[in-house]
């Protein structure tokens, strides 16, 4: 088995720019695969949440009736505000990746920014929904109590389980949701400092390509979030 | 090939037994004879084309109609195997309407039945021969399993709703309930006796929860001693004076002792204290115990009360004290103050 | 050494280089902040032996527990409660800290590189992230082992995972960690497969190792995550009553287990396929011949990876789920026996008329095709509803698994470690101890397990602490079994660490293999390679003509 002596030597390939690794023969090769590991990522995170979809559905037609009366006590405007914010804060990402594939450092930094503003106004307003969950016990099974238009009831009174079950999962997936915001707010931020360094060029943008890809993601999982949550009838 | 059979599987004590022994002995054969046509070829051939330096092999890259045959085969094989297992396990999935039903309670770590007229045992069940029987069952607290593996009938016991098993035994005799999900700490203990009776014993049974208590109304103690171990007793109850954790006091000595309480004050263990024990465990907890023990109200005929209490007495070292225990068994005055 | 060296390739090796991957960059800190994939699989390899050696004690313990009625060990009582711990802490370990990182972590990060003429995996870093993850999860495993211990079976059922004490909580959170260990290791692999095969390598001249790992690697990126989030809900449950899982108020305990077994059941296709994919290399080069149906073999890994998602109800016949689920979960789970098997042929095909030497590897080889072919065939008991009522939930299940995890997976890794041990280390290990420790192990897991198939059979309920006497001869017999099994476990292990302390002079190509990790030094420098391979023949490619011209 003889190994020809190619164009690809180790050490070669490393030419002009210091973020090529060197078990990559050149950048395209590497950026291409840093793709590939993020979409798998993405991947991975589609089957986590999708655990606690498919239990909110198996949840949803156990207890039909409660999950559609738990459901009225969702503050629509808010999760509507804040579907609206998500998507804004995907637009100025998309723009982000734009600038850094100009080279428009200024640029990057400024959408980098409103993105992270877009994200905090989201965990803002989802404080506020928290809140109001809290103060009425709108939570799991545990803690729940019973609201006047509750009508599924046994013969004692008692309301149904399924009442605090849709809290239960609301809490859980939105928090968990929310839990990837903040993660996000802070990889954004990361990659801002890094933009503003001047460590981006139109040669090596792939932490901020990567970064937007995870954040397209997580507004993609609200937009399923919302509809099911807020809308469905 | 029954020998075989009996050495790998237990005794056939209903009617489905049979079927899925016949199942699992073709099962058995086929797997002999496919494991020797792996293992066969294996070895020869890692003997008969042993290395030779210098040797050629043949540059076989596939054969494309012989790994159809491979894989059609034994596909074949596996369907045909799936509807001849979906046969037998569609009439151990649906109850006959006819069957008696009985209900089961699982708890850490005994099983409670409960039967039609409302009597109840604990840790034995009697049911009559050649009549199918029908157990619906549901759990306590955590997961169990009903598994007669005469019967070859086992399903799990959820809490929170109902599961079911059913079976039509064809074998006198006693046969083997024991729990098969596991449960904790006395899962290995939480056996039950599945007894099978003619007409003539069955209906005793209901009537009186069986005769072998006569044999005993002479020696309430010893007929106490085998309450002891049949109905859970012995799960959180020693006799030697050792403690067993997250359990009960130990019975060694206790008979006619001033016991401290865990809210200080102080009883007799005398008859009545025992008694009380049994139906509301928790109204007097020993000093250092937990109340966590169940009630047996409703559990335990009044003659195996009465055995348990002169069991408790002949393990005391003061046989004076208090009001006296039993000496002789005896069941209750007639109906009205039936349980 | 000039010990098996028969198939020492005709080409003279190049001069040993002074500097390799070990001797190159010395010192621990160089070690802890590596980011080369070959270190790493050295790493992991300490690692999940470790793990198997406190797995392995735990079971010699339990069997030793279960030998006879009295529940003694060395004179000391066990209690029930301690026999739980144990009984879960040997299946926990050995599932979630050796099984399933130990072929792709220890032997996959070493060689998939080389396989592929690579000088590393897709993500160094990650790859350093994930053994570091793997360490976390171990050290927060024994954490929980000595703080109170879990007793609940490696299984987790609710609801008693949910009320009983012990530490549950950073047990299954040790799981959790293992598992983003296990998920990054997956896409590192699925991108280096898909990215960095040395030019001349399209998808089909892959070594087959390759496609195992490749296909372990799609199961880990897409069941793990479910595990994942079913442990988030078991330690929400646990700590916040939350409620799903608890019927009390309004929860399922079904639901968990639905749950847990549609990542456990990929898993254990996470265990075997890797497994399978070394015998298809060991096979090959020990028979001096060229695959038979390497097509046939490449689809079925992917085939079962993907099967393996759609049968995870098979489980749960008795638990309670619907009749239809269970009939259709029957049906399925005998279409995925079908590769299994295919597979078998094709390595019996490739031995047909080959060129056979019994070095310790192909011992390895030829005990997995008999303890895999009768762990398989009981999996078809299992699946036969009719015949599963009785034989769920006993000593049968355990026989069988152990005969397709250990008798499989395990007996490949061994066999594997081997195999690569003169390209990972240097060193050539004894030939002779290797034979003897191979028949002790063969013999011992038989005497063990094959056991346990009629203590199954016979109505003897697993997860027992006490067992009726009519059990006691059959559970004395397998606990024999299970020392010397230890026994040969053990030799072997003496026998790879002894070959340590000898020169490192193991030829480039001991064994005569096709795959480009032969045509590099053992073991091989920092960068794999000197220059870029460049594939010129596929693997196994036997032929006269072909070997001369390497």
């Amino acid at each position: 088995m003889s190994t020809s002596t190619a164009d690809l030597q180790h050490g070669q390939g490393h030419s002009d720019d210091p973020h090529h690794q060197h078990h990559f023969a050149d950048m395209e090769q590497q950026f291409d695969t840093s793709k590939i590991g993020m979409w798998l990522f993405l991947a991975t995170e589609v089957l986590l949440f999708g655990g606690l979809f498919v239990g909110f559905g198996l949840m949803q037609a156990r207890y039909p009736q409660e999950f559609i009366e738990a459901h009225e006590h969702l503050q629509r405007p808010l999760g509507a505000l804040n579907t609206v914010v998500l998507l804004i804060s995907s637009f100025t990402m998309v723009m982000g990746v734009n600038a850094a594939q100009r080279g428009d450092k200024k640029k990057l930094v400024m959408f980098l920014t409103l993105t992270i503003i877009c994200a905090c106004i989201f965990l803002g307003v989802k404080y506020f929904e928290y809140s109001h969950k809290f103060e009425e016990h709108l939570l799991p099974p545990r803690w729940y109590h019973a609201q006047a238009t509750d009508t599924v009831r046994d013969a004692q009174g008692n309301v149904s389980h399924g009442y605090g079950t849709f809290f239960a999962f609301y809490f859980m997936m939105t928090g968990l949701h929310g839990i990837h915001i903040l993660v996000g707010i802070f990889l954004l931020a990361w990659i801002a400092v890094r933009a503003n360094r001047g460590e981006f060029s139109h040669a090596y943008y792939t932490p901020v390509d990567l970064v937007g890809l995870y954040w397209h993601l997580v507004d993609l999982i609200w937009i399923y979030l919302f509809p099911l949550y807020y809308l469905i009838k | 090939m029954e020998w075989l059979r009996a050495m790998m599987l237990p005794a056939q004590g209903s009617a489905f037994a049979a079927e899925v022994d016949f199942v699992y002995m073709a099962l058995f054969w086929l797997s002999v004879v496919l494991f020797i046509g792996i293992a066969f070829p294996a070895i020869y051939f890692a003997w008969r084309y042993r290395y030779k330096p210098g040797r050629v092999t043949p540059h076989q890259t596939h054969n494309t109609l012989l790994e159809i045959i491979w894989s059609v085969i034994p596909l074949l094989l596996c369907v045909g195997i799936f509807f001849w297992g979906l046969n037998g396990w569609m009439k151990y999935a649906v109850a006959p309407g006819e069957a008696m039903e009985i209900q089961v309670i699982a708890k850490k770590w005994l099983w409670q039945f409960e039967y039609p007229d409302g009597s109840r045992t604990v840790n034995e069940i009697h049911v009559p021969v050649n009549k199918p029987v029908r157990f619906v069952m549901t759990s306590e607290d955590v997961l169990h399993d009903f598994f007669v593996p005469d019967m070859r009938v086992k399903h799990d016991i959820v809490p929170g709703r109902y599961t079911e098993v059913w079976f039509t035994p064809t074998v006198l005799g006693v046969h083997h309930v024991t729990c098969a999900e596991y449960c904790g700490k006395g899962h290995s203990d939480m056996q039950a006796k599945l007894v099978v009776d003619n007409e003539v014993d069955y209906a005793k049974f209901v009537e009186t929860g069986g005769s072998e208590w006569e044999d005993y109304k002479m020696n309430p103690a010893a007929w106490g001693k085998l309450q002891y171990e049949r109905k859970g007793c012995s799960t959180c109850h020693t006799l030697d004076g050792t403690k067993i954790a997250s359990g009960g006091p130990s019975w060694k000595g206790i008979w006619g002792k001033m016991e401290k309480l865990n809210n200080g004050t102080e009883v007799l263990v005398n008859a009545d204290y025992v008694r009380e024990s049994m139906m509301l465990p928790s109204a007097k907890v020993v000093a250092g115990f937990e109340p966590i023990m169940p009630t047996f109200q409703g559990l335990l005929r009044e003659h195996e009360i009465q055995g348990l209490i002169a069991f408790i007495k002949s393990l005391g070292n003061d046989p004076n004290g208090g009001p006296p225990a039993p000496t002789v068994l005896s069941l209750p005055p007639k109906p009205d103050q039936k349980k | 050494m000039e010990q098996s060296l028969k198939f020492h390739s005709k080409v003279a090796d190049l001069p040993r280089p002074v500097k390799n991957y070990l001797n190159n960059d010395p010192g621990i800190w160089s070690w802890m902040t590596t980011i080369d994939h070959k270190r790493i699989g050295v790493m992991y390899l300490v690692g999940v032996m470790s793990a198997f050696l406190i797995g392995g004690i735990f079971a010699l313990l339990v069997r030793l527990s279960l030998l006879t009625t009295h529940h003694t060990i060395f004179g000391i009582q066990v209690t029930a409660e301690v026999y739980n711990r144990m009984f879960t802490l040997h299946g926990a370990i050995m599932v979630f800290l050796f099984i399933i990182p130990s072929v792709p972590a220890a032997l996959g990060n070493f060689v998939l590189p080389l396989m592929l003429g690579a000088k590393d995996v897709a993500f160094p870093r990650l790859n350093l992230a994930s053994f570091y993850l793997w360490v976390t999860g171990a050290v927060m495993a024994v954490a929980s082992m000595i703080i109170g211990a879990v007793d609940t079976g490696w299984t987790f059922y609710t609801p008693y995972s949910t009320t009983t004490s012990g530490t549950v909580t950073l047990m299954t959170m040790a799981v959790f960690v293992l598992g983003f260990s296990s998920i990054f290791t997956g896409i590192n692999f699925v991108a280096t497969v898909h990215k960095l095969r040395a030019p001349g390598m399209g998808w089909f001249d892959m070594p087959l190792f390759v496609w195992g790992i490749y296909s372990t690697a799609i199961i880990q990126v897409l069941a793990t995550p479910v595990l994942g989030i079913t442990l988030v809900l078991l330690a929400l449950e646990r700590v916040f009553n939350i409620g799903i899982f608890d019927p009390k108020i309004g929860g399922d305990p079904v639901l968990f287990q639905h749950f847990f077994w549609f990542y456990s059941h990929p898993a254990v296709y996470i265990m075997i396929l890797p497994g399978m994919a070394i015998i298809s290399e060991l096979i090959p080069t020990f028979s001096k011949k060229t695959m038979f149906g390497y097509r046939a073999v490449a689809y079925s890994s992917v085939s079962l990876a993907l099967l393996s998602f759609i049968v995870w109800g098979h489980h749960m016949f008795v638990a309670g789920q619907s009749q239809l689920a269970t009939v259709v979960f029957s049906a399925l789970t005998f279409l995925v026996a079908i590769p299994s098997g295919v597979k078998m042929f094709n390595w019996l095909g490739t031995m047909y008329k080959g060129n056979i030497s019994l070095e310790t590897p192909m011992l390895y080889a030829i005990s997995f095709l008999l303890l895999f072919a009768i762990g398989g065939l009981t999996g078809i008991f299992l699946g036969t509803l009719s015949v599963d009522v009785h034989l769920t939930d006993t000593y049968f299940v355990v026989a069988h698994f152990h005969y397709v995890m250990m008798g499989g997976t395990v007996i490949a890794f061994i066999g594997g470690v081997h195999y690569w041990w003169p390209k990972m280390t240097g060193r050539m290990y004894s030939e002779k101890w290797g034979a003897i420790g191979c028949a002790l192990v063969f013999w011992g897991f038989n005497q063990t397990f094959l056991t346990q198939f009629f203590l199954g059979s016979k109505g003897m309920p697993r997860r027992y602490y006490n067992y009726l006497d009519q059990f006691q001869p059959l559970h004395a017999f397998s606990t024999y079994g299970s020392w010397i099994l230890g026994a040969g476990l053990f030799l072997t292990a003496i026998n790879l660490l002894a070959s340590l302390r000898k020169p490192m002079d193991a030829p480039d190509n001991p064994w005569g293999g096709t795959t480009l990790e032969w045509t590099t030094s053992s073991p091989p420098i920092t960068h794999n390679f000197e220059d870029q391979p460049v594939l010129e023949r596929a693997p196994y490619d036997y032929r006269p003509e072909v070997v001369a011209h390497q």
